[in-house]
């Protein structure tokens, strides 16, 4: 079991883009440095990495949540 | 003043300072805010607050029909969009428009028409403004572009006709880097921008990038002279200079009268600035865009000239004719700005939306700081890191640049990493100081190393 938090503020994103899938569905397997997703913070794209492997067991805001640095976004199992 | 409610449709430093010259007026002020702006300075300072919608601009400060709504069941009479934004919207312009209130800028026409780069660049040769040696308008002939591109010289730059912010540019050294790059930048501009057109630019080698402020009621224009931003970074100014330097008094006076020319000849009315390149070298300049609306660096005009930019925009909104004649504008002095954005510059720029702790600002004899932070105010993270700018003005350059040398080292913003530490190594370059720079210079300085924690004391 694993959090996947915030590194900074900002809005957090699922998706690379809006035409594409989720960086990550439940049930993926994630390595140590798998991006999870996208935090925008003044206009500039921060990528967010597991730090361990995993299990993803799916993210823990909605896609375009306002977030706060050290909130977690994903879980891993 | 046929205004007396004024509704602001932005936020920051700009915000701020609309509310202020507003308030010179005696204009009602309505400040526009997104669920995350609530506690901002400018709401507190304006006579009335409305929120328009949450934290992301596309929902609030974005969204066309929402702040036109706001505006109206606030009873404003005029909108002002400040700059970003729907500031250089023609559809929001008109849309205030129609709704019977007073759109603080051009018409949407001139918007318009000067927010695409062919047609704009059209009305300044028609204006007879020099423009960049390149294609009359757009290019969808391939074969005519490889003609085009003999007969301007290589290196030839390729641009998205609908593109902004330097996206979508490509540079061909050669008759086959066009054959391969041009495609590419067609297909980038349809995905991007929904519009494949491109147009063709000779490449100035390091050009400085010099713009000059006008003003205009409609009918008649002046300017207020020019500003240098030559200092750049991913094609953001981060210096800005007023007048620029070392230019040639008959240079100068060529390239202002031909912003006021282009000004009448499309019946400007508002604040704008036409920008230009200039090749030193070769002492000459050319006509690149036009910005029909209030700039981020006007304040080194408003401390050389002593006009009130924002306040006059207003004004001619209202109705009112141009208050100055051109006669009546002079420059005493040198003034300069940096943008400060909450921003690491020692950790690649990475943004620092932090809550403001101690707070020193310096604020006399010749320094300003246009700004929106208090202690303890949280910096939101969904908007532009700008977070203020410091402005110094002397008798000269030199004493200039001394001088903000010095305010940037009175200037204390704790709680939140910025972007002070490289305006003081900027402060002493020798480079900056000679006037050695141009719009490629910052980034291979800053890639040169020649901003570390020691150099700079790691001050925030």
């Amino acid at each position: 079991m694993a959090d996947i938090q915030s590194p900074v503020p900002g809005t957090f994103y699922h998706r690379p883009s809006p035409e594409d899938p989720a960086f990550k569905s439940t049930g993926d397997s994630v390595a140590v440095g798998d991006t999870v997703g996208l935090v925008e913070v003044m206009k500039s794209f921060i990528e967010v990495q597991a730090e361990a492997a995993g299990t993803f067991d799916g993210y823990s805001v909605d896609n375009e949540a306002a977030v706060s640095a050290g909130d977690v976004l994903a879980t891993l199992k | 003043m046929s205004i007396q409610r004024l509704f602001i449709a932005n936020r920051g430093e700009i915000a701020v300072r609309i509310v202020r010259a507003a308030q010179s007026l005696g204009i009602h002020t309505i400040q526009a805010h997104s669920e995350a702006d609530t506690d901002m300075l400018a709401v507190r300072m304006a006579d009335q607050a409305v929120c328009i919608g949450p934290a992301q601009a596309a929902k609030s400060y974005l969204d066309v029909d929402r702040v036109v709504q706001a505006a109206m069941d606030a009873g404003a009479d005029a909108v002002h969009p400040g700059y970003g934004f729907l500031a250089e919207s023609p559809r929001f312009a008109r849309a205030i428009e129609k709704a019977g209130m007073i759109f603080v800028g051009p018409s949407a026409d001139t918007i318009e028409r000067m927010g695409d780069k062919v047609s704009a660049r059209q009305a300044a040769e028609a204006a007879g403004v020099p423009v960049v040696p390149g294609s009359d308008g757009r290019i969808d002939d391939m074969d005519h572009a490889a003609d085009l591109a003999g007969q301007i010289g290589y290196p030839v730059m390729i641009k998205a006709s609908a593109g902004g912010g330097g996206r979508g540019i490509r540079i061909a050294d050669t008759p086959e880097d066009l054959t391969k790059l041009a495609p590419q930048a067609r297909q980038e501009a349809q995905a991007a921008f929904g519009d494949g057109g491109i147009y063709l630019e000779k490449v100035i080698p390091q050009p400085r990038h010099i713009e000059v402020q006008i003003m205009g009621d409609g009918t008649d224009a002046v300017h207020c002279f020019e500003r240098e931003c030559s200092l750049q970074r991913r094609r953001q100014k981060v210096w800005e200079e007023a007048p620029a330097f070392d230019l040639p008094e008959p240079t100068r006076e060529a390239m202002c009268q031909s912003a006021v020319d282009l000004a009448r000849a499309v019946g400007y009315r508002g604040a704008g600035t036409i920008e230009y390149l200039y090749d030193a070298a070769a002492d000459e300049f050319y006509f690149i865009e036009m910005n029909t609306r209030i700039q981020v660096e006007h304040p080194v005009t408003e401390m050389v000239t002593g006009l009130d930019l924002v306040a006059m925009m207003i004004r001619v909104a209202g109705g009112e004719p141009l208050p100055v004649a051109q006669s009546d504008i002079h420059l005493t002095g040198h003034a300069i700005e940096v943008r400060l954005n909450a921003e690491d510059p020692l950790n690649k720029f990475m943004p620092f939306p932090g809550v403001v702790g101690t707070l020193v600002l310096p604020e006399s004899g010749g320094i300003r700081v246009d700004h929106f932070l208090y202690e303890g105010y949280q910096i939101p993270p969904f908007y532009d890191s700008l977070i203020g700018k410091l402005i110094v003005h002397a008798p000269t350059r030199e004493a200039a640049i001394d001088k903000m040398a010095t305010a940037l080292e009175a200037i204390s913003i704790n709680g939140l990493k910025t972007t002070i530490p490289m305006h003081k190594a900027l402060a002493q370059s020798p480079d900056v100081r000679a006037g050695r720079v141009h719009t490629q210079w910052l980034e291979p300085w800053l890639d040169a190393g020649n901003l570390t924690t020691d150099q700079t004391g790691g001050a925030s």
